[in-house]
């Protein structure tokens, strides 16, 4: 086990949906799909954008891209149009989940 | 019709502010045969209304007119045919301006179509009281609370018009809210004669609008692997080899800058995504769970497998209404103590400004301090005091003069708060409209497209 970002084994992009945003993550290889399939959950997601996000987090699976794709609910301060906040849109909620450091097997970061 | 039949349709402008760059490089540095052009954002419908309130001859895009006059001479002399959801609330102004600019140029011998009906503002009252209920899409909330300050509303057409204005020999297409990925399934059922019920061929469509939509988004830009992108200033925009089947393949010119590869392309698809299984739009419904891609060559990536379904029986509306005014300053405060320093100067400012006589309520003061991980907060932990922060400051109101009296006293608080504040450079602040964006359902029956095409 090594403790690593998610930086080291995915690619992600983030933008707004309504007053919530959508993060899609990338595994780099088929076998960290199966993994962060198994642990990238969405309570693990909710609890890390506890201070950002402040609505139910969804989760959609797509194999065959190896994405897992997230909606944050609430997560703009109140819309894309409306809100006062830097990241008004999410721009960055990809770069913020690619913050998250997890145990990943050995033989999976090869 | 030959299999082999190739159409090469770019993506020159993701937005509407996008690099002018774009639209020139990609008509100038290789092979085309369509050129696509997103101008439209939720909030532009609304900005374009109040623009044609004060001049019923204006509405639309401009810059795209303009961009027009330089690229003109080079498509009629290719034959690159341009398609723009550049009319704003006003496709027929803007028909008018791009005859005058073929005129002007001296040109002969060009066809513009235009795609009218999306605009129904004016028949709201009609529609709701024919039974249509506009519910908020995102929240179940009844329209009616907005009714009397909407701005704008218009439907996500989809391709089938302009593929009518194509058949009609139009060089140039101008629609008012198409969807995106309608701009490029137009020109494919028009070239390759797809049916408007083979549904995986129109979700392959629907996916390459996707992939496209964006400009420069899938040709390495916003990228995570940012350091393998080589030459960012020169970055070509997207262009698409698409073949009869549905299967295209996604590139860029010859000898320019940025990168095609399944990740690049990936991470485009991902932008923005919903239920990736229910991809709803006007003419199917798509499956990206079901989309195949391959490294297909240096800067090329192969997409096949996409499958569709029928769309289903309603349009969605994009409404917009007037919901009062923000406003935001900023102020650089540098340390020792640079954030206690910095909330120190907002409460005082907004104490000054309840000195007026009337305060801003608590609910709509916004208070951001930039430099202290706004954008990473409760991820990445603050290390240590930052020498400096950027104060964010400002409020919300349906009172425009109250925000007003808060751009004033910003500027006093360099030499009446505490020590350290510079970077006023950006001036005073102004309060903008809050533009209310509200999505709505609308039953397909009820929309009439019109086109026009006109030969200058």
């Amino acid at each position: 086990m090594a403790r690593v970002q998610l930086f080291d084994v995915a690619i992600a992009r983030s933008g707004d949906k309504g007053d919530g945003s959508n993060v899609g993550i990338k595994a780099r290889t088929p076998e960290l799909y199966e993994f962060l399939r198994e642990n990238l959950t969405t309570a693990v997601v909710k609890d890390h954008f506890k201070e950002i996000c402040f609505g139910d987090v969804k989760r959609y699976e797509l194999p065959n891209l190896q994405v897992l794709n997230f909606i944050l609910e609430d997560s703009l301060g109140g819309g894309g149009t409306e809100t006062l906040i830097m990241d008004a849109q999410g721009k960055v909620h990809s770069l913020a989940l690619l913050h998250m450091e997890m145990d990943i097997p050995d033989a999976l970061l090869a | 019709m030959s299999q082999d039949k190739t159409v090469l349709i770019a993506n020159g402008q993701g937005f509407w502010g996008d690099s002018l760059l774009g639209p020139l490089r990609l008509v100038e540095e290789g092979p085309l045969d369509y050129l696509t052009l997103d101008y439209l954002a939720e909030v532009t419908m609304s900005i374009m209304q109040k623009q044609k309130l004060r001049n019923p001859s204006a509405g639309y895009a401009t810059d795209f007119v303009e961009m027009l006059r330089q690229i003109l001479p080079t498509c009629q002399k290719k034959g690159i045919k341009v398609i723009a959801n550049a009319g704003g609330v006003n496709p027929k102004g803007c028909l008018e301006a791009i005859q005058s600019v073929v005129k002007e140029l001296g040109m002969t011998g060009i066809k513009i179509g235009i795609v009218e009906g999306d605009d129904i503002l004016d028949q709201i009252p009609e529609l709701m009281a024919s039974g249509e209920k506009f519910k908020n899409l995102d929240n179940g909330a009844a329209v009616d609370s907005i009714l009397d300050k909407m701005s704008s509303a218009n439907v996500y057409i989809g391709a089938k018009p302009i593929v009518d204005a194509l058949a009609q020999g139009a060089d140039i297409v101008v629609t008012g809210r198409s969807t995106d990925p309608s701009l490029v399934v137009a020109p494919l059922i028009h070239e390759f004669g797809w049916s408007m019920e083979d549904f995986d061929k129109l979700a392959a469509g629907t996916v390459m609008g996707h992939i496209l939509e964006c400009g420069a988004q899938c040709t390495g830009g916003n990228y995570n692997d940012w350091r393998n992108v080589p030459d960012f200033a020169r970055i070509g925009y997207p262009v698409v080899e698409a073949k009869a089947d549905g299967t295209f393949v996604v590139t860029k010119h010859e000898g320019t800058g940025g990168l095609v590869n399944v990740d690049t392309v990936t991470s485009q698809l991902m932008y923005e995504l919903g239920d990736p299984v229910n991809y709803l739009g006007p003419d199917c419904t798509s499956d990206f769970t079901t989309i195949k891609l391959e490294q297909d060559g240096e800067n090329r990536v192969r997409v096949s497998g996409v499958k569709g379904s029928a769309p289903t029986p309603t349009y969605k509306v994009s409404m917009s209404y007037e919901d009062g005014y923000k406003i935001v300053g900023q102020l650089t405060y540098t340390g020792p103590d640079a954030i206690e320093k910095a909330n120190l100067g907002a409460s005082i400012l907004f104490e000054r400004v309840g000195m007026y006589g009337k305060p801003i309520p608590e609910a709509d003061r916004f208070v951001e301090l930039f430099g202290t991980n706004v954008c990473y907060k409760g991820i990445v932990k603050q290390e240590q005091e930052p020498s400096e922060v950027l104060l964010r400051v400002g409020a919300k109101s349906h009172d425009k003069k109250l925000l007003n009296i808060l751009a004033r006293e910003l500027a006093p608080l360099i030499t009446s708060g505490p020590v350290g504040v510079t970077g006023f450079a950006a001036g005073r602040p102004r309060p903008t409209e809050i533009v209310g964006y509200w999505p709505a359902l609308i039953d397909k029956t009820k929309v009439t497209t019109r086109v026009i095409v006109e030969e200058v």
